[in-house]
């Protein structure tokens, strides 16, 4: 595994257009960790991400948000650091930051004054290896992660609403397990859990570094082989595929929350991508920007605007992933509409496309917003070190954007006709998310509000 | 045409420092009057603008709260020329992206678009065309009062909007800063298309207005941008009458309202401070002491890190023109919502009392200081700046002089500061949750008479 040595330059075309030569290294250390450096000299700042190849599609029922669990523990000391002093180092010299954990993966950032970098990655390094877990600490982190839980999950219609989607939209596929777990997992978990799930998979060999910003790539990719190279790579965990089986029946599912508003969300299993020359999730994508992906797209057109049976209308489709995936249309009715109405709505979108298919206007309306957003992208650091990352972590190469890009441009009204023909009953799953309205408890305005003092 | 373009733009950005490192604004008035900040930067193919109108919430006619807000989101419901979707087509064939948001202080549209004039030109005149001639269509009206009124009716049932909306009827029961908060079903349904068309005669008036835009664009380009882009506006009305002080609040206040959710939302504040306010440094690095800094902060230590009692634990200061507010937020399972009120109001009590120590002071000012560059590290970043420094006409100077002043400040100004301006008793508090509230030992009642 010597391959620490291939360097990539990419970018060398940008330095020909005069300005914002965007220049990505990428190097791999022998230890196996993966770093991609991206020069963007516009501020005299960095980002710096540590992406993590573990997440809740990881994870077994009994033991769900372990990954996530272990996300915050990461803040709580190591042999040399003690608790809260990463922040508190970052913080000091400038900088920000944070953490978050998907179903795919689990991602450490830092966004400081460039010259601070190396600080970031000493302090990565330390904690790839050498965390500690006290159960003294490690119980006063479980109550914040309940407290999470309630505010992002218990207490949202949406977050009722995706929750419920997942769990039934799947019978085998982890994808099926909220990424913050079951609460009365999280309840149950053990400092060991931990300590295991730590040693298992945070290893050099599992993970991708990434710093976009003011910086000299060959200078960090130097850096970081000082500060990582003493870590030794690990036997990952088998990773077995628990594929889901395939769905055969349309699945029709309701939970009530309080609210006053109810939610429809129609889900259909369908492929993701998983090598670059699939044609299927290309399709499914531009299917999803045709119906959602911008200010005249068909979905809020023709349901909120002109029918008006919805108060919203939207579309969403992620083929990167390493679990499995849905196409879905979600929507709100508007006052009055009936969810029987508004599903046959919403069926009519796709079938409309299914045999009528699509213009060349709206396929090239839809191809320049791609464009665009791939120019106003740019913009963000944090953001281009989001894909770069992403890529890296879901089994492609940051490279294969471009690629990825052209396949999607190049989908044309025939292939989009066969993805809409695609979403068929029987791999639809339908939830419904029933309104418990708070009327009668008198919350606002109070006629008459309760003064304590 | 094209090449010698590029050539200019690399001219430029080898011989000037990177436009975001260290950025130049510029400033001028338009025929009209109105104020245009600009920074020049050709790293990207970009260009951002932002249009403000005093025309935000704060103007709400009483009665009427909601008629600013419906008024900016039907500026691009068409044109006398236009229809509703054509304009949307018009915009998505054009690959630039429009939107509006209505803060107390002002309205503002803003525009994303590529910088080849190509498309850059048609979409300031779309934008242009949209402020000067809506036509703010009877049925799109109907269609969004309705769509309003369900929002509304939804984020009725989130206790944390709730919170919010209680605290802010508490901090300006009377003053246009609440009207906000007193938006109802009711009022929206009472909003015409007239009033639409009269707020819009009245406020979006190009004399008041201001310009921001970054990207790459030479400063010729942007003076003819910013001249295209309020030229068709009617001229010459009067100006709206100066916005009154905020009154200060009755003391003490607190309001506890049952909830089914599973955490109680708590909310403390009272209205505070200005963009040109004496204190504005002391203030805001004390904040980052007391709830701004995140993990740095003592609201986060002593309810998070210390009691496990929430996710997450935060104060805020938000300066308008006139006495904006400083506000405290947290949630708690609701069983627990005594305890945790009690911990937050002795950790504000201690705060006010005793100011930061000398190592938080520092650690405040090492990050404020050695952060303040990634404030603007992005054009849209920085077009938020250039928009807040022209609206409350800041300095041309805010952005280098925000660090030296911060630098500056000893315990002493923070401390002072903090004493002065807030009296913990007069806090305005708001649960939202529990039925009734136990708050614990005399720990829990009002600091201020911890002084």
């Amino acid at each position: 595994m010597k391959n620490w040595h291939k360097l990539v330059v990419a970018g060398l075309f940008a330095a020909a257009a005069g300005a914002a030569a965007a220049e990505t290294v990428e190097a791999t250390l022998e230890n196996g960790l993966k770093v991609v450096v991206r020069r963007d000299a516009r501020a005299p700042v960095a980002v710096s991400q540590l992406w993590y190849r573990v997440g809740s599609v990881d994870e077994v029922n009994g033991r769900t948000g372990l990954s996530h669990l272990l996300e915050h523990m990461m803040f709580k000391g190591t042999k040399t650091v003690p608790a809260g002093e990463f922040s508190r180092r970052i913080a000091a010299a400038g900088g920000q930051d944070n953490a978050f954990t998907s179903r795919d993966y689990t991602v450490y950032f830092q966004q400081l004054a460039a010259n601070r970098l190396p600080l970031s990655l000493t302090l990565e390094s330390d904690r790839m290896a050498n965390l500690t877990i006290a159960d003294d600490v490690f119980k006063k982190e479980l109550e914040v992660v309940k407290e999470e839980r309630r505010w992002r999950t218990d207490d949202q219609p949406t977050g009722i609403l995706a929750e419920t989607l997942y769990a039934n939209a799947f019978v085998a596929n982890p994808v099926r397990y909220p990424v913050i777990g079951w609460m009365d997992d999280i309840q149950n978990m053990k400092p060991d859990d931990l300590r295991a799930w730590y040693r298992e998979w945070y290893a050099p060999n599992n993970a991708t570094l990434v710093v976009v910003g003011d910086v000299d790539p060959q200078a960090v990719i130097a850096l970081a082989r000082k500060e990582f190279e003493p870590l030794k790579s690990k036997t990952l965990a088998e990773r077995r595929p628990q594929r889901e089986p395939e769905q055969k029946g349309v699945r029709r599912v309701s939970v009530k929350a309080p609210s006053e508003l109810s939610y429809l969300t129609l889900a259909w299993q369908v492929p993701r991508l998983t090598r670059l020359a699939e044609a299927d999730p290309y399709a499914l994508s531009m299917l999803t920007e045709l119906l959602d992906g911008h200010d005249a797209a068909r979905l809020p057109r023709h349901l909120v605007r002109e029918k008006k049976v919805a108060l919203s209308a939207s579309s969403s489709y992620d083929p990167l992933g390493r679990g499995a995936t849905l196409f879905t249309l979600t929507a709100v009715p508007a006052n009055g509409a009936d969810m029987g109405k508004l599903e046959a709505a919403l069926k009519g979108e796709i079938a409309r496309i299914a045999q009528g298919g699509v213009s060349e206007v709206e396929l090239a309306r839809v191809r320049r917003q791609v464009e665009a957003s791939r120019v106003f992208e740019k913009d963000s650091m944090f953001g281009q070190a989001m894909q770069i990352g992403s890529l890296e972590s879901l089994g492609f190469s940051w490279r294969d954007e471009d690629e990825m890009n052209r396949r999607l441009l190049a989908v044309d009204a025939a292939a989009v006709k066969r993805a809409a023909q695609s979403l068929v009953d029987d791999k639809l799953t339908v939830v419904t998310l029933v309104a418990q309205p708070l009327k009668g408890r008198q919350v606002a305005p109070p006629a008459n509000p309760k003064e304590l003092r | 045409m094209r090449l010698q373009r590029l050539i200019i733009a690399a001219g430029v950005a080898a011989a000037a420092l990177p436009a975001l490192a260290d950025p130049q604004l510029q400033s001028w008035q338009t025929k009209e009057g109105a104020r245009v900040l600009f920074v020049e930067a050709h790293e990207n193919a970009i260009v951002d603008v932002q249009l403000n109108f005093d025309a935000g919430n704060r103007r709400d006619p009483s009665g009427k709260p909601g008629l600013a807000d419906l008024t900016l989101g039907l500026i691009d419901a068409g044109t006398a020329k236009m229809g509703e979707e054509a304009v949307r087509e018009r915009l998505t064939d054009l690959a630039a992206s429009l939107s509006g948001s209505a803060d107390a202080d002002s309205a503002s549209l803003t525009l994303r678009v590529l910088a080849r004039p190509e498309v850059r030109d048609p979409a300031v005149a779309l934008v242009a065309d949209l402020v000067a001639h809506p036509a703010f269509p009877e049925a799109v009206l109907k269609r969004e009062r309705e769509r309003s009124i369900d929002n509304l009716r939804q984020r009725e049932t989130d206790p944390g909007f709730l919170a919010g909306r209680e605290l802010t009827r508490l901090m300006y029961p009377a003053h246009p800063y609440g009207s906000g908060a007193r938006l109802s079903a009711d009022s929206l349904k009472r909003i015409s298309r007239e009033d639409l068309l009269a707020f819009w005669r009245t406020y979006y008036r190009p004399e008041s207005a201001v310009v921001a835009i970054v990207g790459d664009l030479t400063r010729a380009d942007a003076q003819r941008l910013a001249e295209r882009l309020l030229a068709g506006l009617p001229k010459g009305r009067p100006a709206p009458p100066a916005l009154a002080d905020v009154p200060a609040i009755v003391p003490g206040q607190q309001k506890v309202i049952a909830h089914p959710a599973s955490q109680a939302h708590v909310v403390f504040g009272l209205p505070l401070i200005t963009r040109h306010d004496p204190d504005y440094y002391a203030l805001m690095a004390g904040n980052y002491v007391l709830g701004g800094g995140g993990f740095d902060a003592r609201l986060m230590r002593e309810l998070r890190d210390k009691r496990g009692l929430t996710y997450g634990a935060s104060s805020m200061l938000a300066p308008h023109e006139k006495a904006g507010p400083f506000e405290v937020s947290f949630s708690t399972r609701k069983d627990q919502a005594g305890e945790a009120l009690t911990v937050a109001r002795s950790t504000i009590a201690d705060f006010v009392a005793d100011g930061p120590t000398e190592a938080e002071l520092e650690q405040a000012k090492a990050n404020i200081v050695g952060g303040f560059p990634m404030r603007f590290d992005s054009n849209r970043k920085l077009l938020g700046y250039l928009a807040v420094i022209g609206w409350y006409r800041l300095p041309l100077t805010f952005l280098s002089d925000y660090p030296k002043k911060v630098s500056a400040l000893t315990v002493s100004d923070v401390r002072d500061a903090w004493r002065r301006r807030i009296d913990p008793a007069r806090l305005a508090t708001v649960v939202i949750g529990p039925a009734t509230l136990a708050e614990q030992g005399a720990k829990g009642e009002p600091a201020g008479q911890s002084r």
